[in-house]
């Protein structure tokens, strides 16, 4: 049987290690390649590497840092920030790296998405979609890490993507990231039920009862975790870890 | 010396690393001449079943690997992509396959209201179909990283080394021959890989 996913989803800035709260206010986790080595040990069943900084700081993307953690993974790695051309997105699947996640870019010119799936196949497409509530207005999808807004309506934005190509969605909750207040189901429900393709949920996991509820009431295909694989204990102090497999299972179907 | 072919799709370095990993050196790489003097050879793959094609005919791969694979006996290991080009034919393309394998490659269909999502993507757990290297050194409770949108369909059910589940019996893993392939990547699944490519290695390089 096919199992849910259980996924680190790190951020990277500056060569770094950080997490965010609301997409705000990095703070220094730690070395990303020690972080790496660690989930691996651990046997997750995957890895997610952002760099935050690589198209909202111009940093671009980090392929050395990248070849280095991918030589770690014994498990399939996605990394996105600042891919700007399937020349880069070439260069990062050359590294060892199964899969690009693409957001800011998809959002100017979606035909970096149609052109990575027709070159390497849809299953090594990621698109990103970063989505806040609005008050009035409802969902609405943001690129260039929350600071601009996608005026497409959300449904009609995931399906665009899913029919450029992307092989899977990931959605994360802006509003919801680093506060460890739970996912927003009910987002990550109107994306899975708008798509035909897997769907990784993202922003808000404070518990492994949270996956499974993103999974099990959500429809997702994965849970990302940020905060939960960084922090332990009330006080968030930094320290990588992850539920066991014996946990996920009790959760997840 | 095992040669992981390099034909510019997928993550020959990833299965490199693996093999290390296993404690096998193993070479990468296009040339034709190292590719003929092998020992034992790995077609990684990830991507569209034409690109692969188009990709081993322009580096003139085919005529080198036919030689290799069906004169010479050499054992081969495709992975993915990798096994779905030792098959005839792909609705994914137009251009035919190596036809090593009596198998055809198609892709999913789920009535719209299934619950199964393409590409079929994650963990899944395999049985064995039959005895061979892959069943016999298999881990307990071995769980395996699958992605693809297309699956092979063996002509003859002895060739079906394993299989998974997903809507249905999906072929995990054929072996004909000298011939073997898994849908899903070893060179990503843990342990449970690293234990597949190391039995890969010690194979003799026939079926039973």
């Amino acid at each position: 049987m096919l199992r849910p996913r259980a996924i680190p989803c790190l951020l990277l800035r500056k060569g770094r290690l950080v997490k965010t709260v609301r997409f705000d206010k990095p703070q220094y986790v730690g070395d990303p390649i020690n972080a790496v080595r660690i989930f691996n040990d651990m046997e997750v069943d995957e890895i997610v590497l952002l760099d935050i900084g690589a198209t909202a700081d111009g940093t671009g993307v980090p392929f050395e840092l990248i070849g280095e953690a991918a030589s770690e993974c014994f498990m399939p790695m996605a990394y996105g920030g600042g891919l700007r051309s399937v020349e880069d997105v070439r260069r990062v699947l050359a590294l060892g790296v199964e899969k690009v996640v693409i957001n800011s870019a998809a959002a100017s010119d979606i035909q970096l998405i149609r052109k990575t799936a027709a070159a390497f196949g849809t299953q090594s497409v990621v698109a990103s979609v970063d989505v806040r509530k609005k008050m009035f207005a409802g969902y609405r999808a943001y690129y260039r890490s929350g600071r601009e807004a996608i005026d497409t309506p959300l449904v009609d934005w995931v399906r665009s993507l899913e029919a450029a190509g992307a092989g899977e969605i990931l959605v994360t909750s802006i509003d919801r990231d680093g506060t460890m207040d739970g996912y927003d189901v009910d987002l990550v429900r109107l994306v899975t039920s708008s798509v035909r393709v897997p769907v990784i949920a993202a922003g808000g996991a404070g518990s492994v009862e949270d996956m499974g509820l993103v999974v099990c009431k959500g429809g997702a295909s994965a849970a990302a975790v940020g905060s939960l694989a960084v922090y332990q204990g009330k006080n968030r102090a930094v320290l990588i870890n992850f539920p066991t497999p014996a946990q996920l299972k009790a959760v997840m179907p | 010396m095992i040669v992981v072919i390099d034909y510019g799709l997928g993550n020959p370095a990833s299965v490199r690393n693996m093999l290390r990993k296993a404690g096998h050196s193993a070479e990468v790489t296009s040339d034709p001449g190292v590719i003929r003097s092998a020992s034992r050879l790995i077609l990684p793959g990830v991507g569209a079943f034409d690109h692969g094609m188009a990709n081993l005919a322009e580096r003139g791969l085919i005529d080198v690997l036919n030689e290799a694979v069906r004169q010479r006996g050499t054992p081969i290991l495709g992975i993915c992509l990798g096994l779905q080009l030792m098959s005839r034919k792909s609705e994914e393309g137009v251009l035919p396959g190596l036809g090593w394998l009596a198998a055809d490659t198609v892709r999913f269909r789920f009535p719209a209201d299934a619950g199964e999502r393409v590409p079929h993507m994650g963990w899944n757990s395999v049985t064995p179909a039959a005895e061979t290297f892959l069943s016999r050194e298999m881990l307990p409770d071995a769980r395996f990283y699958f992605v693809h949108s297309y699956s092979v369909r063996c002509d003859d059910p002895a060739d079906v080394a394993l299989t998974t589940h997903y809507g249905g019996p999906v072929v995990a893993a054929a072996v004909r021959g000298n011939v073997a392939g898994t849908q899903f990547h070893p060179e990503k699944s843990h342990k449970f890989g690293l234990a597949l490519l190391h039995a890969f290695v010690q194979w003799n390089g026939r079926s039973a």
